[in-house]
């Protein structure tokens, strides 16, 4: 089956830093892939390009098969469109380090307000998908609460529900925890167990809790200076590493 | 002392009183018009293309260069050589509302500015059109913290108005021309414009402040 997610010889550099370096990476629909690696090594931008936040410098991505930043005119392939960067974001969904709810709106209505403005559901369809999603969360009775009256975790798990209510095929998760008090961690980790049963959803996972990458990844990516330095099954990679780099960083954090 | 008679300034005070409503209406409408014109330059000057900011950013620093008394004898006497000809009050308020269109765009930029950029973000994750994004979730973002700039702006406008004076605009600065010219008695006349304009600047000040309690609960 063709990947849901790939990155074909992917750079990116802000003025003379590189970020990506010749990034190949593929990823299957459906799949758990965990992103680990020292700050500054480039994961967190390969979620804001597959996002289209940040451009590329160089390469292609495509995403189910249709090039994310070039598109096909009259035969010729030309660089994409606002429409074309809309469609591609569609099958897309991100959660951000920093949550980024809107803070002048309700809890539901951060969650209503995009499927009735981008999707153009009904008032009463958007509401149940809403509250389906904040339930889902475990946030049925914050309904009416505002973002700024909510601990980081709650917050993190409306940002999850307003970005899974747009039904996307991926899900983007930028260092979901890292703003987090340790003891709110947890809550946020238990929404993504119950995504991770999600057979169709693909997932990809920036991370720093690498006992939580291991439980729920089926393949793990270690980055290095904008590349993949090694990928493989969470056992493999954690236990047994081929890269003296991978070895050194886990030794590092784990001990850390 | 210069004498200043009681009686005098009482029967002339109804007239002032009433040409101050003219006052109030430049203001307002002048202010109103510098609101939606710094919004429109706001966002020309943040446009995603050059030949569009550029264009914008120019006027911009031309209009804050030169002095708004010249814009309005340009739009008052230059304009009418090219067959626009506008009632002294339009002009008038189209040219303060032009010039303070300028300025305003400035607040507007900081407060977009305030806005965190993951909003941005966020939005754009979301599959907003940008133009969505704008209007329902920076926008609404952007303002508030402003506002208190802004009705300082308008304060200031309003002080300003008897610049319309030059272009025989008939406001409350005009009018106390005129009563003072037909005796040439200034005194009462214009101690009285000085105390119409101290009291509603008083007045609007204190609004003002109210407005900023309420804003920073």
């Amino acid at each position: 089956m063709s990947p849901i997610i790939k990155l074909t010889n992917v750079c990116k550099s802000f003025g003379s830093l590189v970020v990506l370096d010749g990034l190949d990476m593929e990823v299957a629909q459906g799949e758990k892939v965990a992103l680990i690696g020292p700050s500054g090594s480039g994961k967190s931008t390969v979620l804001r390009t597959i996002m289209t936040l940040e451009t590329i410098s160089g390469g292609e991505i495509e995403i189910d098969g249709e090039a994310l930043w070039h598109m096909r005119r009259n035969g010729k392939l030309v660089a994409a469109d606002e429409a074309h960067l809309r469609k591609m974001r569609s099958k897309v969904g991100m959660v951000f380090q920093q949550f980024n709810l809107f803070p002048h709106w309700s809890v539901l209505k951060n969650v209503v307000n995009p499927l009735r403005t981008v999707l153009g559901l009904s008032a009463q369809d958007a509401r149940a998908r809403a509250e389906e999603l904040l339930a889902l969360v475990g946030l049925k009775d914050k309904l009416n609460a505002y973002p700024g009256n909510l601990s980081g975790g709650q917050q993190q798990r409306v940002a999850i529900a307003r970005a899974l209510a747009m039904r996307p095929r991926i899900m983007l998760f930028d260092e979901v925890t890292s703003a987090l008090d340790p003891e709110l961690v947890g809550e946020v980790l238990n929404v993504l167990r119950l995504l991770a049963h999600e057979h169709d959803l693909t997932m990809i996972m920036v991370t720093h809790q690498m006992g939580f990458a291991r439980e729920i990844a089926d393949r793990v990516l270690f980055f290095e200076k904008g590349r993949i330095v090694e990928a493989g099954k969470p056992d493999k990679v954690f236990t047994n590493p081929d890269s003296d780099r991978t070895r050194a960083f886990l030794n590092a954090v784990l001990q850390g | 002392m210069i004498p200043f008679d009681f009686d005098y300034a009482r029967s002339i005070l109804p007239l002032l009183l009433e040409a101050s409503l003219v006052t109030i209406a430049a203001t307002v409408v002048s202010f109103a018009a510098a609101l939606a014109g710094g919004l429109v330059l706001v966002l020309g000057m943040r446009a995603p293309f050059a030949a569009v900011r550029w264009p914008v950013w120019a006027v911009v620093q031309f209009i804050r260069s030169t002095p708004l008394l010249v814009q309005l004898y340009f739009l008052f006497f230059v304009l009418p050589g090219f067959g626009i000809s506008l009632s002294p009050f339009v002009t008038g308020v189209a040219g303060m509302g032009i010039h303070y269109s300028c300025y305003i765009a400035e607040v507007y930029r900081a407060g977009l500015e305030s806005v965190h950029k993951g909003q941005w973000e966020a939005a754009t994750a979301l599959n907003y059109r940008k133009s969505a994004a704008m209007v329902q979730i920076i926008l609404p973002q952007a303002i508030p913290p402003i506002i208190p700039v802004l009705a300082n702006y308008m304060i200031a406008m309003f002080k300003d108005t008897p610049i319309l004076a030059s272009i025989t605009v008939i406001e409350l600065m005009q009018t106390a021309n005129i009563i003072a010219s037909e005796k040439f008695l200034y005194v009462e006349p214009m101690t009285l414009v000085g105390l119409i304009f101290l009291a509603m600047s008083l007045v609007a000040s204190a609004c003002v402040r109210l407005l900023q309690g309420r804003l920073a609960r």
